[in-house]
């Protein structure tokens, strides 16, 4: 018996698929799942998390329903992992805000947004919320730099001390001896598999979604998605050195490093987000995790919003639309910040972590 | 939908797409019958992992040549001899292109990992398993145009002077209830989930068989072709069996009831009784004869009997083993006597003669003095937890066909050919398959065969 009802379902699948092994060629899943006999709660959470739910197992199992053996490998394992997001949060107090994720998300971007534009506005006259700014440190006629950079970096450092923390309650659970140590090789391979997303590719012909046909496109939205946000943090990151190593202040022309790098980052977060969202509404419903629909959308939304927001106040950035663009591009980014922790941001960080223990397993097998 | 085709494909298994592939692929157009709904379309392909095809040198997913003579020589092995050589050499040679052929209709292969499966050198292993390879036949095929109707149940074959005319269908399809076509390919499997068809040879044993594949694997295209004077072939007797967990359900439980431990330990009857020496032989021929084995023994069941040593020995179960702490514990469990038990397996223990354990070898472990005797793999069953594994009877095939010839046409009982019926798959599996089984040659009759059937009817229609 496990911890939870989904984990005794997790467990009664891998026996299933353990005594099959007809997809031991299709992810890492399932080799990882034959390395063991018997699966702990932590080895579950493992698996769960090594997932990335592309859909072919289900597609090619004889056993899916509706035989009465009933495998549904993604959905089980895709609700083990939501649950897992949950148990290992940082700190505990905090785990429920999962449950409620897309709401939670949502009052905290409308709220975070509300905050700045009148913030901006309690801060400094009407004028200069709706007035028309340009030249270096426009941005900061609305809200001084050293601000900026002191409210985001707390965001930021908070949500990046909740992560560590609970992927480190994660790491303790599924690593052998407990407690044990990464070592480089492996974070490296996981590096590579979670860079080409390789485990998303339904054994090699592609993302299974709405029926048996290999005909997603999600490992390219994903990517879209991801390197997007990747590039809008190499963008804000260039830019911060720029303003105290180079004293260059923001905004920078078009072609300036930070704006380039933005702006293709930007590209990604729109499209990518939502070729995800109508996969999303396309894909076949018995292989989705409804009650965490919202989590998901939301976090699509939020990447959305914040992509959307920055590619606005850059066409926008001489207009009077700047101030109130620049609020909620802010308010967007604050938001996403401070909800990462507690929402489908995880499922990186906790992927990440399976790949490094299945490829030092790999090699301790080797 | 037209209501006449070039080509009527009846079944839609691995024979029935390749066929119908092949006929498209010739030019005919073509529809599949598929009695079963869609979920449980494809027969015993479902199940299947891997096909046994000729290779004269090493692969990206195979090890080391396996010539045509080794095939035949396998075959003649399995077959003792029960087996049409015109047809079986013409199979094996025509193996060797199937190979690359169905990776050209989007099936793929998996290098052969790790498993319990010592198959890397003659076996190709679809990757994801037979119901991801059948995905990819019947993509293919639709995308060539193919027309596939499913829960379409065939109750008649409309045949005149050895000539297919028209198949009638107990629910209409789009408003016909009799399909015309040139040419008819039957490709509907055997009758092994046909219980009162098993009973003629078996009788009241049949009732306690489980059946590893589809409910939908009646037979009934094999009775209708049969009844209107199609030649038989193969021992309707002979079926392809193996011992499977006797809790697996009565249908479908495919390849995870399945129990490779006989070579572990001991196997008893229901009075608690050895009756073959478990230690015969080596992967898969332990695994294919004991279905048949525990078939012959009283209400058909049978206990495979070990010891906590080797739980680890084998492949994981689905059903975990029944344990005791003793064997008078493990006996009450079984409903067996406790007292015959205990003879049985004090006996055994007394008779196990030292040697050096090595499962993959036929090694040196011996008994001495009993009956029947196990001569490899013998050791004392002594450390508990005692645990056993009931288990039934699981069919998997039957042999009983329709005969063909080269071009996979159907032969009447006169043994001249008919005009335009071809038979690929199951249902004439027994022209190269008279008894016994080799791991992967279910397949490779479907598939070669399938592709000869379809490209000859197809001939045929557009003639």
């Amino acid at each position: 018996m496990h911890g939870t009802r989904i984990l005794d379902e997790a467990d009664r699948l891998m026996t299933v698929c353990n005594s099959c092994r007809y997809c031991e060629g299709l992810c890492a899943v399932f080799p990882a799942m034959e390395m063991r006999r018997a699966f702990s709660d932590g080895d579950l959470n493992y698996l769960a998390n090594l997932c990335h739910s592309c859909g072919a197992c289900y597609v090619d199992c004889q056993f899916s329903p509706p035989h009465e053996f009933n495998v549904n490998v993604p959905k089980t394992l895709a609700i083990a992992r939501a649950e897992s997001y949950a148990a290992y949060a940082w700190p505990r107090a905090l785990s429920g805000a999962f449950a409620r994720n897309g709401l939670v998300i949502s009052i905290v971007a409308a709220l975070s947004m509300a905050a700045f534009i009148f913030g901006f506005a309690a801060v400094n006259d009407r004028n200069v919320l709706f007035g028309v700014h340009t030249g270096p440190g426009a941005f900061y006629k609305l809200m001084p730099h050293n601000a900026m950079a002191a409210l985001f970096s707390a965001a930021f450092l908070y949500a990046m001390l909740a992560l560590v923390m609970s992927v480190r309650a994660f790491w303790r659970d599924i690593s052998t001896p407990i407690g044990g140590r990464a070592d480089g090789g492996s974070i490296f391979q996981a590096i590579r598999d979670a860079g080409e997303l390789r485990y998303l590719h339904g054994g090699g012909v592609g993302c299974y979604n709405e029926d048996e046909k290999p005909t997603d496109r999600r490992k390219l939205y994903h990517h879209l998605t991801f390197y997007g946000f990747v590039l809008c943090f190499a963008a804000t990151s260039v830019a911060t050195l720029y303003h105290y190593l180079l004293a260059r202040e923001a905004p920078y022309p078009w072609w300036d490093l930070p704006v380039v790098l933005g702006t293709l980052g930007g590209i990604g977060l729109i499209i990518g987000p939502v070729g995800l969202f109508m996969a999303k509404l396309r894909r076949d419903p018995a292989l989705l995790d409804e009650n965490r629909y919202g989590m998901d959308v939301g976090f699509i939304a939020m990447l959305f919003l914040t992509g959307l927001t920055g590619m606005a106040l850059l066409v926008l950035r001489e207009t009077a639309a700047m101030g109130p663009l620049l609020a909620l591009h802010l308010g967007a980014v604050f938001a996403l910040f401070v909800t990462m922790p507690y929402g489908k941001f995880v499922h990186g960080i906790y992927r990440f972590a399976a790949l490094v223990r299945y490829a030092q397993e790999r090699r301790t097998a080797a | 939908m037209s209501s006449k085709y070039d080509v009527l494909v009846i079944g839609g298994g691995n024979a029935a797409l390749c066929a119908a592939i092949s006929a498209r692929r010739g030019g005919a157009s073509v529809l599949v019958l598929e009695g079963a709904p869609k979920f449980y379309r494809g027969g015993n392909t479902r199940h299947t992992r891997n096909m046994r095809c000729a290779h004269d040198a090493a692969t990206e997913i195979l090890t080391g040549p396996y010539t045509e003579e080794e095939f035949w020589e396998d075959l003649l092995r399995v077959t003792g001899g029960q087996t049409d050589e015109v047809l079986a050499r013409h199979m094996i040679s025509e193996s060797k292109d199937i190979l690359n052929w169905i990776v050209e209709q989007g099936v793929r292969w998996q290098p052969s990992l790790g498993g319990t499966l010592s198959l890397g050198r003659t076996n190709s292993f679809f990757l994801g398993g037979g119901r991801a390879m059948l995905n990819a036949l019947y993509l293919t095929a639709e995308r060539l145009g193919v027309d596939v109707e499913y829960d379409a149940e065939v109750t008649d074959l409309v045949i005149e002077d050895g000539m297919f005319l028209a198949a009638r269908l107990k629910r209409p399809i789009r408003g016909e209830t009799e399909i015309r076509a040139t040419a008819l390919v039957a490709a509907a499997g055997g009758f092994e989930a046909n219980i009162e068809w098993l009973k003629q040879y078996w009788g009241e044993a049949a009732d306690n068989f489980l059946i590893r594949g589809t409910p939908y694997n009646r037979g009934s295209i094999l009775k209708m072709l049969l009844d209107k004077g199609v030649q038989e072939v193969g021992d309707p007797t002979q079926c392809h069996a193996v011992a499977i967990d006797a809790r697996a359900p009565k249908f479908d439980g495919g390849i995870i009831t399945r129990h490779d431990s006989v070579v572990f330990g001991i196997v008893v009857n229901k009075h608690a009784q050895r009756f073959y020496d478990e230690g015969e032989d080596i992967w898969p021929k332990r695994y294919a004869i004991w279905g048949r084995l525990v078939a012959a023994q009283p209400d058909q069941i049978a206990y495979i009997i070990f010891d906590s040593t080797v739980v680890t020995s084998f492949m994981p179960t689905l059903f975990p083993p029944i344990a005791g702490q003793t064997v008078a514990e493990l006996a009450g469990k079984l409903e067996l006597d406790p007292i015959a038990l205990e003879k049985t397996i004090t006996e055994f223990n007394a008779a196990v003669r030292p040697g050096t354990f090595d499962h993959t070898i036929l090694d040196d472990c011996v008994t001495e003095g009993i009956s029947p005797p196990k001569t490899h793999w013998a050791r004392k069953i002594e450390t508990p937890p005692y645990l056993a594994y009931p288990v039934r009877p699981g069919i998997t095939f039957t042999y009983l066909g329709t005969r063909v010839n080269k071009e996979a046409r159907m032969l009447m009982a006169d043994g001249k050919p008919t005009g335009n019926m071809f038979a690929a798959g199951e249902i004439m599996a027994g022209n190269v398959l008279g008894k016994g089984y080799a791991a992967g040659m279910g397949m490779t009759i479907g598939s070669v065969f399938g592709r000869i059937a379809g490209r000859e009817a197809a001939k045929h229609a557009r003639n």
